[in-house]
């Protein structure tokens, strides 16, 4: 499907600076986000191997305007014919199972995939990896070729399509997209798929495995977790924030309730125990780091959302799991133990992690510790009303609607906090409200997701970084803005006036400010103590030392 | 180990049930957490692969006494093995389990089987064969005989169900439950045990695999 906005064209709005905000930023105009011209310098031709003319771009994807003249494949790699099914897409009859020829796998928007150093497919979001070993072998080729120059590919820019290279030890990660993420956030992307193999994995168990038998078929270990790759890639489009921002969405709580939660899980411990988290649907309800097994070390905010999209997964679903897991920021090449349970049978999830192997019952009694003190605080009922939100809005409820901040022609933002005293920066967070009406359908997200996406990319440009942008879109109105106090990325309705957008925006702000303490944990529970002496760090592990 | 904590007078308590402790083993996606999830919760919903393991507990009534199942339910995927061995040790029964429809699943539950026996002495666990989604019986690969066969050569007990249907799943548990009561629970653990027990038996032997 062919998403609006999605295609080099400028929209259709008018884009205009927004000169009448007071807002001492550098106004600069916005042709409808996209660049149907020469590209951003850090956005243009080949990032490292810029001997190619980048007004020559080199077409090599294996979708639909692959068809181009393919000049650039033979100057790329000897190792890419042109008879390859990337450089002729009319050499396939249909879909006969061989995937690339597929018009379906070819008009998807983003592709991703992962393969081994030799070659070897191991992750594709459409399509079965085996029907694209042809496919992967170009990749591989022209990664090589590069190689050999004593160079590294990163990007390669072919009118709509990126391509974008990301090598990890023995595997490599491609993402070829036509989305309007820069290449800076589809490599986020690949870093976040990346970590995602290596928490099932470990770091030194691939470069084992690979170093061993080169040509080892990765599948094998990652059997189950292409479902988690594929959440992992679709909550990209369907609801954006987390990747994008590089923070955790928290459940909405009143702080008295959520201080007491935090006190609780630090109450609670189990030998070897290292962090505790509660969460829901893969929000942060709080988590305690103990001081003596994480000591200085601090949790990167990266794994934290690994974790919590861990835990939110189906599987987790029914009994108490005990699990190894990885966490790659952490410690990539060592294992936790984790123990994950819903807790009364409702859908808020505690995760107990710990560094010792066999302690799952210290940990099932840690969680019914856990259970008990919730119960006699009536978390459950307050936490109840965040996952009953979808059927009954309620004022207070803990996830909310875009209506609780009562400004009219708001439809959705994404709010992070700048602004959060020093000692809590290890906890970036964000807030927004659920998706709704018109955005609860898959084009609308998307459409959604792109525009932020394109926004940050804006803000966020290596070269002509942006503070402030007032983007009329097609369906749209949206602005973006980033201070030293926050960064702020707000959808509003089409019709709305440049001095509306900043009413609503004002309102937006105020509403905010108010509810702070509801929004964000202000002070993260163990997060917040500096860590005492070094002395009394917890020696014993081998996992910190394991390298 | 079991000696760890001070007072278990085994079977003393008419309150207490035995505990016994129960993995389900096999390839993956046989049917092990669908088995588990309908035999513990009566559901059946189509699950992902399981991470690592997961625990249920069950109590059963077994004639006049009951006793308690604590069911560990094992990854079939290859990369959570090292963590599921753990789970055999200290293990009172197995389920070994397959897909009736995919005989490679079928010869996977005989390696499972070797598994097993370079672990325990024979005979010191109940080990049933179990030949799952025999719904679709359109498309089996493995015949009941062929099933039968193996289990009775190999003096395991052998059911196959559908958890689908709910097609002998609490009679495949239940026939484990009579079997450990049969063979002396005594033997079994002692009731209200300190959890910990079984996973202290022998951790020395695991040690090396954190060294990674």
């Amino acid at each position: 499907m062919e998403a609006g906005g999605d295609t080099a064209a400028p929209a259709p709005g008018v884009v205009e600076d927004l000169e009448d905000m007071r807002i001492p930023s550098e106004q600069t105009e916005d042709h409808g986000g996209v660049h149907p011209g020469p590209p951003d310098p850090e956005d243009g031709g080949l990032e490292e191997t810029g001997s190619t003319a980048k007004d020559q771009p080199p077409s090599l994807s294996p979708l639909p305007q692959s068809e181009a003249p393919s000049s650039t494949c033979q100057l790329w790699g000897p190792g890419a014919p042109e008879s390859s099914p990337m450089g002729s897409p009319e050499s396939g009859s249909g879909g006969q199972g061989g995937d690339p020829t597929d018009e379906d796998w070819r008009s998807q928007r983003k592709h991703v995939f992962v393969l081994s150093e030799a070659g070897k497919p191991i992750y594709s979001r459409y399509g079965s990896v085996e029907a694209l070993s042809a496919t992967m072998g170009v990749m591989t080729a022209l990664v090589s070729f590069v190689q050999s120059a004593g160079d590294a590919i990163r990007a390669i820019y072919a009118e709509d399509h990126k391509l974008v290279f990301l090598q990890q030890g023995p595997l490599l990660l491609v993402a070829v997209s036509r989305t309007p993420q820069s290449a800076a956030q589809l490599r986020g992307e690949l870093l976040a798929v990346h970590a995602q193999i290596v928490s099932t994995l470990t770091r030194a168990s691939v470069a084992r495995i690979f170093a061993h038998k080169q040509n080892y078929d990765l599948r094998r270990l990652l059997a189950g977790s292409e479902r988690t790759l594929d959440r992992l890639l679709d909550s990209v489009e369907q609801d954006p924030g987390a990747l994008l921002l590089g923070a955790v969405r928290c459940v909405p709580l009143a702080r008295p309730m959520r201080d007491a939660l935090g006190a609780l899980l630090r109450r609670c411990t189990a030998p070897g125990l290292a962090l505790s988290v509660l969460a829901v649907g893969g929000r942060l309800i709080t988590a305690a780091q103990e001081r003596n097994v994480l000591a200085e070390c601090r949790l990167d905010p990266a794994d934290l959302q690994l974790l919590l999209d861990w835990v939110g997964a189906p599987a987790f679903a029914a009994g108490e799991a005990w699990a190894p897991v990885c966490l790659p920021r952490f410690n990539p090449d060592g294992f936790f133990y984790a123990y994950v349970a819903r807790l009364d049978a409702m859908p808020v999830c505690l995760l107990l992690l710990g560094t010792q192997r066999e302690t799952f019952h210290a940990m099932a009694a840690c969680r019914r510790l856990v259970e008990d003190g919730m119960r006699a605080l009536g978390a459950m009922r307050a936490l109840g009303e965040a996952v009953s939100f979808s059927n009954a809005p309620s004022g207070n409820a803990p996830a909310y609607s875009v209506q609780a901040v009562g400004a009219p022609g708001l439809r959705h933002f994404l709010y992070k906090p700048l602004d959060i005293p020093d000692h809590h920066r290890q906890l970036p967070q964000f807030t927004s409200p659920e998706l709704e009406a018109p955005y609860s359908r898959e084009e609308e997200r998307q459409r959604l997701s792109d525009l932020y996406h394109r926004l940050h990319a804006r803000l966020h440009s290596a070269s002509r970084p942006l503070r402030l942008i007032y983007h009329v879109a097609e369906k749209e109105t949206l602005l973006a803005w980033v201070t030293s106090k926050f960064e702020l990325y707000t959808c509003l309705s089409p019709l709305v006036t440049k001095a509306g957008a900043i009413l609503v925006v004002t309102k937006l702000l105020r509403w905010v400010r108010k509810e702070e303490d509801r929004l964000f944990i202000r002070y993260p529970p163990k997060y917040s103590t500096p860590p005492a002496t070094s002395a009394d760090q917890a020696p014993h592990n081998g996992l910190f030392t394991g390298l | 180990m079991a000696q760890a904590h001070g007072t278990p007078p085994p079977r003393a308590d008419p309150g207490q049930p035995c505990v016994f402790k129960l993995v389900l083993l096999g390839s993956g996606s046989v049917g092990k957490s669908s088995l588990a999830l309908r035999y513990v919760k009566d559901d059946f919903r189509s699950i992902l692969p399981t991470v690592g393991c997961a625990f249920f507990t069950k109590v059963v009534e077994v004639g006049a006494s009951s006793l308690k199942l604590e069911i560990w339910d094992t990854a079939g995927q290859e990369k959570f093995h090292s963590v599921c061995h753990l789970y055999f040790r200290g293990a009172n029964a197995a389920l070994l389990v397959y897909d009736v429809t995919k005989k490679e699943s079928f010869h996977k539950a005989q390696q499972w089987l070797r598994d097993l026996e370079k672990e325990f002495r024979p005979g010191e666990v109940v080990v049933m064969l179990v030949g799952n989604k025999i719904d679709l019986s359109e498309e089996r690969e493995v015949t009941f005989e062929e099933g039968k066969e193996f289990a009775e050569s190999n003096r395991l007990l052998f059911m196959e169900t559908s958890a689908k249907l709910n097609h002998q799943v609490s009679e495949a548990f239940s026939a484990v439950a009579r079997e450990l009561s049969q063979r002396g629970g005594g033997e079994g653990q002692a009731p209200g045990r300190d959890a910990a027990v079984v996973l202290n038996e022998g951790p020395t032997r695991r040690a090396r695999c954190c060294a990674h």
